[in-house]
């Protein structure tokens, strides 16, 4: 019995060792005063200055939040009426729509960025920053809706209903009933949504044209020049942002 | 939770505040100038200059092969006002229509390019394209592991190094590595060399550690490979970290290559980008780009300012009793396509 | 419940049962509007592209042709699918035999500590895919942290050459994709009576018995549903194969890519979409029947 419960409580370590050694690894090196080596040469905060001093880094970054914002912004105003929509419907119809809705969580990515480029082709569309936010868009809008969506269901209806009863109209019955109850919800999303956008690198790959370089593409072109303890800086900062968004978001949702 | 929620909110506004600071700068017809550009030819200290002299903000975006660049520009990434393409694909672009043609008052600086540079096959009287960089390919290798010193493509095929060996990621470079080694020329056209071609690459695939363009310069300075089929440049590059490396054009030869400005026809800052490449052009400015990316320059000049140790480096400037043995890529036509899928099929192997 | 609910609500709503609908047509309408314009419409170019042509130098020509299905089935490119499909499944068999037993610790956690190691296996899977890609060069590479490691403890007298191989490609996949199969095995996992579980251990001495008989076929719609969940985004990788493997150890996404920005065959490049689509969906097809099948196993034992 004892034996089993080490054995056990071992692979779980290992486990999470490895999910978060590779993080811990670039976090440490990032701070190694030596370029190439694995070695640890002394403590240095040199390469969070080339970063800091790096102007296309500064473009990138300004580029990755701009869409991330506004592409929250459009999935918000499409998912949250796209989820209260679907818990209207009767059930077979829920399935279908919202399997319609949800199919960007399934498809490959790099079908959803190779489609949306022919797309933007035939349409004669010039690739750029607009095209990026599009593309965005279509992968947070199925975000939105799942973690909306599920509050919605746990929330009583009857609220809705009392408040109906008593003859407000269907916006005052959103604002003053149903937003402040999925308050949390939104908020989680729009956590998500726009730590989502941040990390996006296949979509934005191939939908981007010039000047609509994002932090993600950066870092791209940075690893395939070689490996550097710059990237390694700008890997740690990316990691710590995301973590602390995504973990105020997963504590949101348990509201 | 209060606390934390305003922060988010801030968090907000300030993204949408930087975001909206970069944007203004980075937006096509703001006076900025888009640079498509090959990821070696980056140097952003150099560009500062032009930007202050002309008020404009210079933006770059990077491609790693010719046919990354040609792929982009069909896919509709219409936003770029100058570019870089080898000699075959300034062919390729001017046939699909895609250059705008040079002013030659705007860009004086032509008249002092290299003599083998001017009147060059595939635009001689550089109505689209000025040669910018230019230089050879051969084999960068770490003379300490490799014994007796290689002089011919076949080393690229020694059991001895498997794993060890890096292919540049670049479908014409490395055919025409290959039908070197055959001792056909690196402009066939006919399908069944090509297809032996491959064959004899896809014998080749594993002993190749990896294809790639971009960072064997540091692959050869850090040993995890001891033979990079590369460009001058990058080599030159790797000699500095690690002095045993040396660069070798085998004696079947190889590519000479000269990578050109061109402007888009697309373009809607025309002058501006005219001016950027005689800016590109001027003797110091090339000097100085030489010097800092190791890459012979055009420029006539610039050859006499560069400092003596690249200049005398052969991986940089090839001798000039080397360049008999060299071959210009060029255009291959309807060839092009039968190049593209067996290069997929090798890579797929 | 919502059966009740909806049909209170459309009485509350003054007896009229239309505008409730219109109201949900409303609500409905601009995120189905999205979906359609960019993401349906798309996929139906992709299909329609497939069945083009090729220009010499890229580019689009409208005339119909098989060919490039016929290319898909032809022996190289069947095999890169072949490939993909070898890697997705060591990747899932791999996954599964790391995460059964560590789905197998948090249940018999406390619920509190249960919520805690859930969120430490979600929160890496969220950061940056590529920037933790990048982290396993930086250790796979041959001066890289393992081989400075095993070398300096003298396990090894040179280096291992891991980076740009299949193997790395593979541990880059089991490294994103491992928390996609604890949660579902934790979920079936947690259904477990612990009842079945004494009751086999009082009649059979042996553990592997236990786990083989017993636990094994009661989780097994958690199981396939963990499977399926690291099998389908694995077969369509993309950064984990670009990266690491050295642009020689391409998968189906790769593939893909290339045909697009590289060699310009758009119509090729598009019918490889299409085949890789029609096997994701038939993997994600798969896994809402066994979805269901599991749920309905849960309303009655």
């Amino acid at each position: 019995m004892k034996h089993r419960e080490a054995w056990l409580r071992s692979v779980a370590i290992f486990n999470l060792a490895f999910l978060y050694l590779p993080i811990l690894v670039l976090l440490v090196f990032s701070f190694n005063a030596s370029r190439l080596a694995a070695t640890w040469q002394g403590f240095s905060w040199h390469w969070y200055g080339q970063l800091i001093e790096n102007g296309a880094l500064h473009a990138a970054t300004g580029n990755s939040l701009l869409v991330a914002v506004v592409s929250t912004a459009l999935a918000m105003v499409l998912g949250i009426p796209a989820a209260m929509g679907l818990e209207r419907l009767a059930r077979r119809s829920q399935h279908i729509l919202g399997g319609m809705l949800l199919l960007p969580l399934v498809i490959p990515e790099v079908m959803m960025g190779v489609s949306l480029l022919l797309l933007f082709v035939m349409a004669d569309m010039p690739l750029g920053l607009t095209t990026v936010i599009l593309g965005h868009t279509v992968f947070n809008l199925p975000v939105v809706i799942v973690i909306v969506r599920a509050k919605l269901r746990k929330l009583d209806s009857c609220l809705e209903e009392a408040a109906a009863d008593l003859g407000a109209s269907p916006w005052r019955i959103f604002r003053l009933v149903t937003f402040p109850l999925l308050r949390p919800a939104i908020l989680g999303a729009v956590l998500m949504a726009f730590t989502v956008s941040l990390d996006d690198f296949i979509v934005t790959f191939f939908v981007a044209g010039p000047g609509a370089t994002t932090l993600p593409l950066k870092v791209y072109s940075m690893i395939k020049s070689g490996v550097s303890p710059e990237i390694n800086a700008l890997s740690a900062l990316m990691v710590l942002l995301s973590m602390n968004l995504v973990g105020f978001s997963l504590l949101l949702q348990r509201r | 939770m209060k606390l934390y929620k305003m922060s988010v909110l801030s968090l907000v506004l300030v993204s949408v505040a930087l975001g909206n600071g970069c944007q203004r700068g980075s937006e096509p017809g703001n006076r900025t100038l888009h640079y498509f550009t090959w990821s070696d030819y980056v140097s952003p200290e150099l560009l500062t200059e032009f930007e202050r002299q002309h008020g404009v903000r210079v933006v770059i975006d990077t491609f790693s092969s010719n046919e990354e660049l040609l792929a982009k520009l069909q896919s509709g990434a219409t936003g770029y006002d100058v570019t870089v393409p080898s000699d075959f694909m300034v062919s390729i672009m001017i046939t699909q229509g895609l250059l705008a043609e040079l002013d030659a008052k705007a860009i004086p600086n032509v008249a002092l390019l290299e003599e083998h540079l001017q009147r060059l096959a595939f635009d001689p009287e550089h109505r689209y394209a000025v040669p910018y960089l230019w230089g050879t390919v051969g084999i960068g290798y770490d003379s300490a592991a490799v014994t007796p010193p290689p002089d011919s493509w076949a080393v690229l095929w020694d059991p001895r190094y498997t794993g060890k060996i890096s292919m540049l990621n670049d479908q014409r470079e490395v055919f025409g590595a290959v039908l070197r080694s055959m001792g056909k020329s690196m402009n066939v056209t006919d399908p069944e060399t090509i297809e032996a071609a491959k064959q004899k690459l896809i014998a080749q695939k594993p002993l190749v550690k990896t294809y790639a363009s971009e960072h064997y310069d540091q692959l050869l300075a850090s040993g995890d490979v001891i033979l990079a089929h590369g460009w001058g440049g990058p080599v030159a590059r790797a000699m500095r970290e690690r002095p045993s490396i040396k660069y070798v054009v085998p004696k079947e030869g190889g590519t000479i290559w000269a990578d050109c400005l061109v402007v888009l026809k697309s373009s809607q800052k025309k002058e501006l980008a005219m001016q950027f490449i005689n800016f590109l052009l001027d003797t110091r400015v090339a000097a100085q780009t030489s010097e800092r990316l190791l890459f012979a320059a055009s420029n006539r000049e610039a050859q006499r300012m560069v400092s003596r140790q690249v200049r005398e480096n052969p991986a940089v400037y090839p001798p000039a009793d080397l360049v008999p043995r060299l071959e210009w890529m060029t255009d291959v036509g309807k060839a092009m396509r039968v190049y593209d899928r067996a290069w997929t099929e090798l890579k797929i192997h | 419940m919502n059966q009740l609910s909806r049909s209170a609500e459309s009485l509350g709503d003054m007896g009229n049962p239309v505008s409730s609908h219109r109201m949900t047509y409303w609500l409905l309408t601009p995120g189905v509007l999205w979906s359609v314009v960019f993401l349906f419409i798309p996929l139906m170019v992709v299909g329609v592209i497939s069945f083009a042509t090729r220009g010499t130098y890229g580019g689009v020509i409208w005339q119909f042709s098989l060919e490039n299905y016929r290319d898909v089935w032809h022996v190289v490119y069947a095999r890169i699918f072949g490939q993909s499909l070898v890697l997705a499944s060591l990747t899932t068999i791999i996954c599964l035999v790391l995460g059964f037993p560590l789905a197998y610790y948090i249940v018999r956690l406390s619920p509190r500590w249960q919520a805690v190691w859930l969120m430490l296996i979600m929160i890496p899977f969220w950061t940056n895919f590529l920037v933790r890609t990048y982290a396993w060069i930086f250790i796979l590479r041959t001066e890289g942290l393992l081989n400075t490691l095993l070398l300096g403890l003298g396990v090894i007298t040179t280096p291992l050459d891991l980076l740009y191989t299949d193997k790395a490609v593979l541990i880059g996949l089991v490294y994103g994709y491992l928390p996609f199969m604890v949660l579902p095995l934790y979920a079936t996992l947690e259904r477990l009576d612990p009842a079945f579980v004494e009751a086999a251990r009082d009649l059979y001495a042996n553990q592997w018995s236990v786990f083989r008989r017993v636990i094994v076929p009661l989780t097994k719609p958690g199981i396939i549903a963990g499977c399926l969940l690291v099998f389908i985004p694995s077969l369509g990788a993309f950064l984990t194969p670009d990266l690491l493997g050295g642009a020689r150890n391409m998968m189906v996404g790769n593939l893909i890519q290339h045909e697009y920005l590289v060699a310009r065959d758009w119509p090729l490049g598009s019918a490889i979409s299409l085949i890789l689509l029609i096997i994701v969906m038939a993997a994600v097809v798969a896994y809402f029947f066994v979805e269901s099948i599991r749920s309905r196993q849960e309303l009655d034992p």
